[in-house]
């Protein structure tokens, strides 16, 4: 039996759950693990994925995430239910629950997996521009599946909930969430269907307005390169990569930007990819759907210009 | 405070990453060496909370004997004292590597006294365990929480804050605690020439690394599946800018 781990806040189940209980389900019979009262509406949705059985946990420390509660509690369900294998998503709360059970159970713990059927594993490293395959000896298998490594298809069974006891330290309520403040409502670099995005070759960060321009022409939003994050141009949250943000648009166009590894795979799940450089060599050129050769300088303001055009003369907009 | 911060020596990739012929490593001959991007952020972070609450921060590292560039890079920017786990070979299993670097901590911590705040990355550039610093808190009995991209030291305790789907979280941690953090926490700075001078004269101790291996072995690397794309030429310059504007149509984008 393989346990997937639910990843929710709050109630509100993460998508990356939905892939992780699709992986499950091509592997074997499929039980999931609800942690905390907030999730026990989940039932019917996880059993839209497949899963037979719903474990749910119940506890005064329960009430909001904290990352050592939930991995005592996948700890305990591991002991209590003995599954093969114990599956959480590939997310930062998935990798470091699963992390705090493999601690707590002192087994290994794999990962962003992308195989896991069969003795051998294989697994993304850097981010997802290499891959490994790996052994893992161990009584239960602990893993975390890479986002967006499998098709969150929907595949409906009557699932039904069972209580599951656990024992909880009032401890464990140390790193509980103790504050939130909430994100304003709008696109994010993350959800935004288009993304105008800069790099070292926009010069300075007063070359950015262009971009911006473009960006809110077109209901996106700016990224930039980690080269501009560091120079101080943009700030952090609008950097697309492998220790900024992950994003998937319908479109991310990249001006002046190099397309190193570090970048590449942050932006290699968008669409389509325009790639604004005058080098034609670059690697963002050579990696993209379609690709300018010039200076983005100038090319920025004229796709600007030739979109407010079209606008102006179609049929006006009601 | 004392603070410790454990950080990881790994290649400085560029535009891809080849693989050594016989699939164990990646190909570093034409590569430099940095340490993974989250670590110098906490590095950055280690300094400025000396700078702000006094104390002294200490680098940490597990890796081979060239690993002394990235200590000795974190004592340019501040840091007073390196430690050097050495080891030779492929890189140790995430068990392994945690139990080395728990035994190495209570080692130091039973002689110098206990760190108030012990920081890693959130995870490693190169193999990505997620791992090693929540088995090291583990191992220590202390609180541990990761992603964390701010930091407020307040007496003893702190209150550290990530980012999430919904918004901010934040967390009350009491001190000694370990911390997880990512990249965007600081803008690291870069070492002075005096911070370069001084830190060829940091002494780095020396301890060997112990555990058990854990369950995890590496067989082989593999290159991920390039997306190969013949990249559709729009033209040269602004005037392209048509062509770029029927491609946005075409793809929906333009409503």
């Amino acid at each position: 039996m393989i346990l997937v781990v639910v990843e929710h806040d709050r109630g509100t189940m993460s998508p990356a759950t939905w892939e992780a209980l699709a992986a499950a389900r091509a592997v074997g019979e499929v039980h999931a693990l609800t942690i905390g009262e907030a999730a026990d509406g989940l039932v019917d949705q996880i059993g839209a994925y497949g899963a037979t059985t719903v474990h749910q946990v119940h506890h005064d420390v329960l009430t909001d995430y904290g990352p050592e509660a939930w991995g005592e509690v996948v700890a305990q369900a591991t002991r209590a239910l003995s599954p093969d294998i114990v599956l959480a998503t590939g997310t930062d709360r998935g990798n470091e629950v699963m992390a705090h059970a493999a601690a707590i159970l002192d087994l290994p713990m794999v990962a962003n997996v992308v195989e896991f059927d069969g003795e051998n594993l294989v697994r993304v490293r850097w981010g997802g521009s290499l891959l490994e395959r790996c052994r893992l000896d161990a009584p239960v298998r602990l893993l975390t599946v890479a986002h967006h490594a499998f098709a969150a298809e929907e595949a409906p069974v009557s699932a039904h909930a069972e209580s599951l006891a656990v024992d909880l330290d009032p401890m464990l309520a140390r790193t509980v969430v103790r504050e939130r403040v909430e994100r304003k409502a709008g696109v994010t670099l993350s959800t935004a269907p288009v993304v105008v995005s800069g790099g070292r070759g926009v010069g300075s960060a007063e070359g950015f307005a262009p971009l911006l321009e473009l960006a809110a022409e077109l209901g996106g939003v700016v990224g930039c390169s980690r080269a501009v994050t560091n120079l101080g141009w943009r700030n952090h949250t609008d950097q697309v990569g492998q220790t900024g943000t992950r994003i998937a648009p319908d479109i991310y166009i990249a001006c002046g930007i190099s397309g190193a590894i570090q970048h590449w795979v942050g932006a290699m799940a968008s669409k389509k990819i325009l790639a604004i450089n005058t080098d034609a060599e670059a690697n963002m050129v050579t990696k993209a759907d379609y690709a300018v050769i010039g200076d983005l300088h100038q090319v920025v303001p004229a796709i600007t210009a030739e979109v407010r055009r079209r606008r102006s003369t179609s049929s006006p907009r009601t | 405070m004392r603070i410790l911060v454990c950080v990881k020596r790994v290649p400085a990739p560029g535009a891809r990453i080849n693989i050594t012929a016989d699939g164990q490593a990646v190909d570093t001959a034409f590569l430099g060496f940095t340490m993974s991007p989250h670590e110098e952020c906490a590095v950055e972070e280690a300094v400025q909370l000396v700078e702000q609450h006094g104390g002294e921060a200490t680098v940490l590292t597990l890796g081979p004997a060239e690993a002394d560039e990235q200590l000795r890079y974190a004592a340019s920017l501040g840091v007073a004292k390196a430690v050097l786990l050495p080891i030779d070979g492929p890189d140790w299993d995430p068990q392994l590597t945690a139990q080395a670097i728990g035994a190495a901590i209570t080692d130091i911590e039973a002689t110098d006294g206990a760190f108030d705040l012990i920081l890693f990355g959130n995870e490693s550039a190169d193999s990505g365990g997620f791992q090693v610093g929540i088995r090291v808190a583990h191992a220590l009995g202390r609180p541990v929480v990761n992603g964390i991209k701010g930091i407020d030291v307040d007496g003893g305790s702190l209150r550290a804050r990530r980012e999430a789907d919904a918004g901010v979280e934040v967390y009350e941690v009491s001190m000694p605690a370990v911390l997880g953090v990512k990249e965007g926490i600081n803008l690291p700075r870069y070492p002075t020439l005096k911070g370069r001078l001084a830190s060829k004269k940091v002494a780095v101790a020396q301890v060997v690394p112990q555990g058990e291996p854990g369950g995890q072995r590496m067989i082989t690397l593999l290159p991920a599946a390039e997306q190969v794309s013949a990249t559709v030429i729009l033209g040269n310059g602004p005037e392209a800018a048509g062509a770029v504007v029927d491609m946005l149509e075409e793809i929906g984008v333009l409503k």
